[in-house]
Order: structure tokens, then sequence, then C-alpha cells
């Protein structure tokens, strides 16, 4: 159970050993923790909570460094009109974003994330993966999120994925690393838990779901899983490992239903920023919509929240 | 911890009166006496029933066999348009009707709304759709209602219990006669006033709130063609020996001490889903739970760690909280059952342990408990504790398996988990109970026929083979 397990086979018998997931069970599960009701002083500790999880990500071709200047203000002071709204926990942009934002959350305490190694897809030499995170982390990033080869995953080559995560993590240096999954491509709930523990395995710091470019992003059931793999992990190891859901999480409803996952299933100890995160950008919005609506008895409409 | 803020659903969403009578031929009539009913988790009294006597159960007989001719002889479309009436009445007061439930039987508002409720509605839903189609059943081109059914239900699902006895009785033509359980009347006698909103005809539904005696009588009364009950095994025998030698049609719905199998190629974390379902779901107040764990060994540890670590996260409290996992037990003499069973289990070598977890000081509670090297031997193993108390067993080989699951004098239902789709058809295939759930538990639909094996009773209850214990 150590980084060194890298042969084929012995990777495979682990991997294919772990229980399976029945997917209607689990599906089932989710929705049945999605009908918590959590409200007045509840609501008002998960809504600071989950601000405080969120990875305020901005990851487009036309993002510019004004774009994310802007970003990275706001990460710092999520409400201008309410001084004990709490920083979110990381910007999260591309490497060549990096510099820019770093500048603004320089000693600030907010983590300044980027995405490296071919993002989204992946499909690049290995070479050109270890550069791109080299220059992320040299230019600032203190945290890197990488994307795994899903098509060796697919195709059974764990060997190749897990030696890839162990280069990557090796170029990271002090930088966490979170392990991007792709759930959405991995197609089954089998899978995820498969590449949940292939990552924690070969080092990751963090699992992630998704990369938020294709359609098919975070879900509940695939966080739980994962919330699942990081529990076990941790009985079986002793190390901890976080969980990042990103992509499609869009309300406090939703935010509060990753929360109430996290509370029953892996436990207190995952629910701090160190060990959970929410890739988002439109979630911030509406946390401090509803953190307004908190204080203030009434909702403010969306021209009273700043664009990002 | 991250604590949820109580959340109590409304109870003032439901009006409860100071009193209520017995509904006899479309009113509400007084009885020969009154009882109590009270809430099981604060003691509080509700309201006070109608106990009904020998009289009134000859009225309510009376009323029903006079509304017999004319119910069976309306088409089969026109009682389906009653039904569907009152299924669509059901589902619009659905919210009054849970809170009802929660406050009278202690279950958690959570099970009653999101459980009993809509399978409540979809059953009336589902017979409505039979009404017209019986000579397409398979029980001959005419098939004829047996004419006044005498219907007897539990406690543990009230108005469950009653949707799935009045529901096939009125879509085949009969008339009801249905006794509530003693101390869970009120959603039955709310049910009474759904049907005359729904213009159901004066007699078709009787409801007698009583207690054991006002059974008895219905049940033995001349005038009754059918008797159909759910309940302990005790009482399932006293009514067929009561029956025996009359014309009287009879199913029965007894006690039960399932098996739910865990084979080492489980899915683990979903097995501990169904075993936490299978068991600690309303209570333990199911006759078909999951009672009885049988754990591969090799996976023993895993298993019981995982579980053990889930029944920590169990909310036990407030029935009407909508975050609560567990809720009262029903009544103080059920209370009393379980901790007699359970103090048996420690008695005989047995190891308990439960969560820990603060009870309320008010009403009727137990904790979830598990106990661990139980043998077969031991009573808590044979006997239905019919409470959140899970006895855990082991077995090496699937064929040690199927004969201790087989090994008890019930059949009502059993669950497999396993990955392996030929091993679950090979185990199932040599299960003796009426229901045997693969990779889940406690999974209830009108469309599924349900009933027991051995002294679990006989008959089956949904489904089309619902319909056959109501026709000639």
């Amino acid at each position: 159970m150590t980084a060194t397990t890298t042969s084929r086979h012995d990777l495979r018998s682990l991997l294919h050993g772990l229980p399976g997931v029945d997917k209607v069970g689990v599906e089932a599960r989710a929705a049945a923790l999605g009908t918590r009701s959590v409200k007045s002083t509840a609501k008002a500790a998960a809504i600071d909570l989950a601000i405080r999880m969120v990875d305020l990500t901005t990851l487009e071709g036309a993002d510019t460094p004004g774009k994310v200047r802007a970003l990275s203000a706001k990460a710092l002071r999520p409400d201008p009109a309410d001084a004990s709204c709490p920083p979110v926990a990381a910007v999260c942009v591309y490497p060549a974003m990096v510099p820019v934002a770093a500048q603004v959350l320089a000693g600030s305490g907010v983590h300044l994330a980027s995405v490296a190694t071919a993002f989204p897809s992946g499909q690049a030499p290995l070479e050109v993966k270890l550069a791109d995170t080299r220059g992320a982390v040299a230019a600032g990033a203190d945290e890197i999120d990488m994307v795994i080869s899903r098509g060796a995953f697919l195709a059974g080559r764990y060997d190749l994925v897990f030696d890839e995560i162990v280069a990557v993590k090796q170029a990271c240096g002090d930088a966490h690393l979170k392990v991007i999954l792709e759930t959405g491509e991995l197609a089954t709930y089998d899978n995820v838990r498969r590449a949940s523990w292939l990552a924690m395995l070969a080092g990751a710091d963090f699992i992630k779901t998704s990369t938020g470019k294709v359609p098919l992003a975070a879900t509940l059931p695939v966080t739980l899983v994962m919330l699942e793999a990081v529990r076990d992990f941790r009985a079986r190891t002793g190390r901890q490992v976080g969980v990042k859901p990103a992509g499609g999480i869009k309300t406090t409803k939703d935010a509060i239903k990753y929360l109430v996952l996290i509370n029953e299933t892996a436990g207190d100890d995952w629910l701090h920023p160190d060990w959970f995160r929410f890739g988002a950008s439109s979630l911030l919005n509406d946390l401090l919509m509803q953190r307004t609506k908190l204080t203030t008895g009434h909702y403010a409409g969306p021209d009273y929240f700043t664009l990002d | 911890m991250f604590e949820y803020a109580p959340a109590p659903e409304s109870r003032s969403v439901v009006d409860i009166a100071p009193s209520y009578g017995l509904f006899i031929d479309g009113q509400f009539e007084p009885g020969a006496g009154s009882f109590k009913t009270v809430n099981p988790a604060s003691e509080e009294v509700l309201t006070e029933v109608a106990l009904a006597g020998p009289d009134d159960v000859e009225r309510a007989v009376a009323a029903a066999r006079s509304a017999f001719e004319p119910w069976s002889a309306l088409p089969g479309s026109e009682r389906a348009k009653y039904l569907f009436r009152i299924a669509r009445i059901i589902q619009e007061r659905s919210r009054e009707l849970a809170v009802l439930e929660s406050l009278d039987n202690g279950k958690p508002i959570r099970e009653s709304r999101d459980v009993d409720l809509p399978l409540v509605a979809a059953h009336f839903f589902y017979y409505a759709g039979w009404a017209d189609k019986l000579r397409y059943a398979g029980f001959g081109t005419d098939p004829r209602p047996l004419g006044v059914a005498a219907q007897v239900i539990p406690w543990n699902f009230p108005l469950l219990m009653l949707a799935w006895k009045v529901a096939p009785a009125l879509a085949t033509g009969n008339t009801v006669v249905l006794k509530p359980a003693e101390t869970t009347p009120l959603s039955a006698l709310f049910f009474a006033d759904i049907c005359r909103q729904a213009d159901l005809p004066a007699g078709v539904v009787n409801i007698l709130t009583g207690a054991g005696d006002t059974g008895r009588t219905l049940v033995e009364h001349p005038g009754v063609d059918k008797v159909a009950f759910t309940g302990s095994t005790e009482v399932g025998r006293q009514i067929a020996r009561s029956v025996a030698g009359t014309r009287k049609r009879l199913t029965l719905e007894l006690g039960g001490k399932a098996a739910n199998i865990v084979f080492d190629d489980a899915p683990i974390d979903q097995a501990v889903e169904g075993i936490v379902n299978g068991i600690f779901f309303n209570q333990g107040h199911v006759c078909c739970a999951g009672s009885r764990l049988l754990v591969q060994e090799s996976v023993f540890d895993e298993v019981l760690e995982s579980l053990k670590r889930r029944m920590a996260t169990l909310r036990v409290g407030d029935p009407l909280d909508k975050n609560t996992d567990v809720g009262a037990i029903n009544s103080a003499e059920q209370l009393e059952r379980i901790r007699t069973l359970s103090d048996a289990g420690s008695q005989e070598g047995a190891e308990r342990w439960s969560p820990p977890c603060e009870l309320p000081s008010q009403g009727f509670w137990f904790a979830p408990t598990v106990f661990t090297g139980v043998t077969q031997a031991h009573r808590i193993a044979r006997e239905e504790i019919f409470g959140p108390v899970l006895s855990v067993l082991t077995f090496r080989t699937p064929a040690e398996a199927i004969e201790k699951a087989n090994n008890t004098p019930y059949g009502l239902s059993a669950g497999i988990w396993s990955d392996k789709g030929s091993r679950i058809l090979a185990v199932a295939d040599k299960l003796r109970a009426g229901v045997v759930w693969a990779n889940t538990f406690n999974k209830f639909d009108p469309t599924s026929p349900f009933g027991g094996y051995k002294e679990s009773g006989y008959g089956r209850e949904g489904g089309r083979h619902g319909l056959e214990a109501y026709l000639a």
C-alpha cells in the first residue's frame, strides 16, 4: 500500500479487489441525504463553510489579466458590503494567468491553484505535462489540478496513469496535487472508486471529480463514492486525502447537500477547506445572496453582488 | 460534527378533533365506550376514539351487507372512478396524513412523507386500474366479489396496511369493515372522512375502532364472507381457528424473522445501507424486517465496522423533525417486549452494542441495537423482536447461508447482497420466503405481490395476485 506499488498486475488486482459499487444503491443513498433539511443557524454555518471551500475558478480561452485580477480581488473579499464574509479557499486559473493572480493574492492566505498537464484532455506527451506543471509552480501556484489520462485508465493501463501521477507529484514539489478523475468519462461507479484509489496510491493530495469541460460533471453519487474512498483509504493507510467536486454546482442548496454528504460519510475531519473544495464560479454569488438573505431577512437583487 | 438545527414539520397542518366516533354506513356514530390514543413520542393524549362493541359490529356488518349489492353491481369502470378519486384526495391531503401518521404512530415524518403516503396513493391508483379489467386478470371470465370483507390491520403502517386491504377489496366489488389497531386509529378515521369527500356510497367502507375484542367479534361475525388479517402469528392462529369450518375465506400476513445475507463479493457500502434500512426503517416495526444478518465470515470485520460507523450517524428523536431517521417505539407494551428479548440476548451470551445516542426522557424509545456472536440457538435469532434490534450471524459457504436463512418457522422475506448475478438467482431460488430482495431491502411497490411462507401466513397482497383474495 505504498507509492512503490507500480507493477501493472499488482495494481490491477488491488483495484479490482475493491468492493463493487451498486449503482441503484449509491444513487438512492445520495438522494436520501439530499432530503436533509438544513435551516437557520445550521444553514448560516453551512454557507460560511461553503464559501471558505470555494475554489473560485475561471478556465476560459478568453481569460485576460483584467478578468483574473477581478476574480482574485473577489476571492479575497467576496462580499465588499460585509466584512464578516470569509474569503474563499483558492483561485483556480490556467498556468498563463498564474503570475497575474499571484500578484493579487500574495500573502493573503488564499491559495492559488493552476490546472496543468494539458488540461482538460491530458492528451499530451508526459514531458509537456511536466513542463506545464513546473511552469505553473514556478510562477507561484501552490496547488496543481492535473488530469489523468482517461484513455490509459479505460484501456486498463493503470500503471501508466499511476506513473504519470507520481511524476507530476514530483514536479509539484511543495505544491498540493489535485488529481482530476473526469468521472463523467469513467462511466461507472466502480471505475470512480478504482480511479480514486489509484490516484491516492500514487500520491494525490486531493481527488477531484471533473474538469468542467465535459457534459457530465460533479454529481452527488460520484462524490459519495469518492468520499467513501478517502475514508477507507485513511483507515487503511493513515493518510488523509481531500475531495473536490467541480462543475455544475451552482446553488447554495446544492452546496449544502455536499456538506451533508461529507458529514454523514467521511465525517467531521473532512468538513474543512483543507480537505474539501468546491470547484465553481457562479456558486459563490448564490452563496452570498443566501448569506445576505439570512442576515437581512430579504433577498437582494443580482446587481448587489459583484460580477466575477 | 455539522449539527443540523431542528427542522420540525408543523403539526398545525392537521386538525385533530377532541373525539372520534365509529364510521358506520357513511356516518360517524358513538360506540359502546371510548379509549384514548397517545403520541408515543411524548405520551401526550392526542384524542379519544370510540370503542366498538358487539352491537356496533352488528350494525357495521349490516351496513356493509346492504351496500354490497349496489356496489358490486356497479360497472368496474364506475368503481374505478371512486378509487381514482380517493387516490387523488390522498395525494392532495398527504401532508396532513403524514403528520397525523407520525403523531399517532411515532414514525419519522421523512418516512411517512416519502415512503408511506406515496405508496398509499400508489396502491389506490394501481387497484383503480384493475377494477374494469378483472375478467382479464386470469381468474376466470366472470370473477365475482365475495361480499363483506372483515379486515384487521396492525399499527406499524396504519394507513399503508389500510390501503393494501381496502383498495383491492373495493376494486373487486367487495364492501369492507375495517378495524385499525388500538394504538393507531387516527389515519383510518381520517380516511373515513376521505371516503365521504369522495362521495363513496354509504356502507362500502366502515371503520370500527377498538381493541382485540372488537377485532375478534368482527372476524367471528357470521355475516362476514372474507377475513384479511395482518399482525402477529399468535393472533393469526386464533383467527384461523375461529374461521375454520365456516364459508369465510382467509388471508393472513403474519410475523417474520428475515435473513439478510451478505456475501463477500457484495457492494459493501450499499449492503450496509441495506442492512440499516432493513432493520432500522420504521424502528424495526416491520414484519419483513431484515432482523437476522447473515454475513460471510471473510468480510465480517469489514461489514461490522462499517455498520457500526453508519449506525452512529442515525438520528433518533422527534418524529416530526425532518432529519429524524429513527422515531419512537409505538407503545409501552411493544417497548417492553423489545427490552425483554434484548435482555435475553445479553443473558444468552450475545454481545450487545448501540451507538452513543441520547434518548428523549418522555415517550417510548429504544436505541438502535446490534447483537454479534449470535447463534441459531439464541432467542434473538428465532423470535420476532419487532424493534430496532439486529442479530448478526456468520456463514462460510452459500449452502450454509441458505440453510441458516431457511432455519426459521417464518418465511416472509429475505435479502441477498452480491455483485454476482448468477449467485443471486441461485440463492433466491432456494430461499423459502415470499419476497426475496437482491441488493436492496424493504422495497415495496403496488405491482408486486407480498406474502409469506410457513408461519408468516398465506395469501398474497399487491399486484395481480392480490386480486385473487377478493374474488370467487
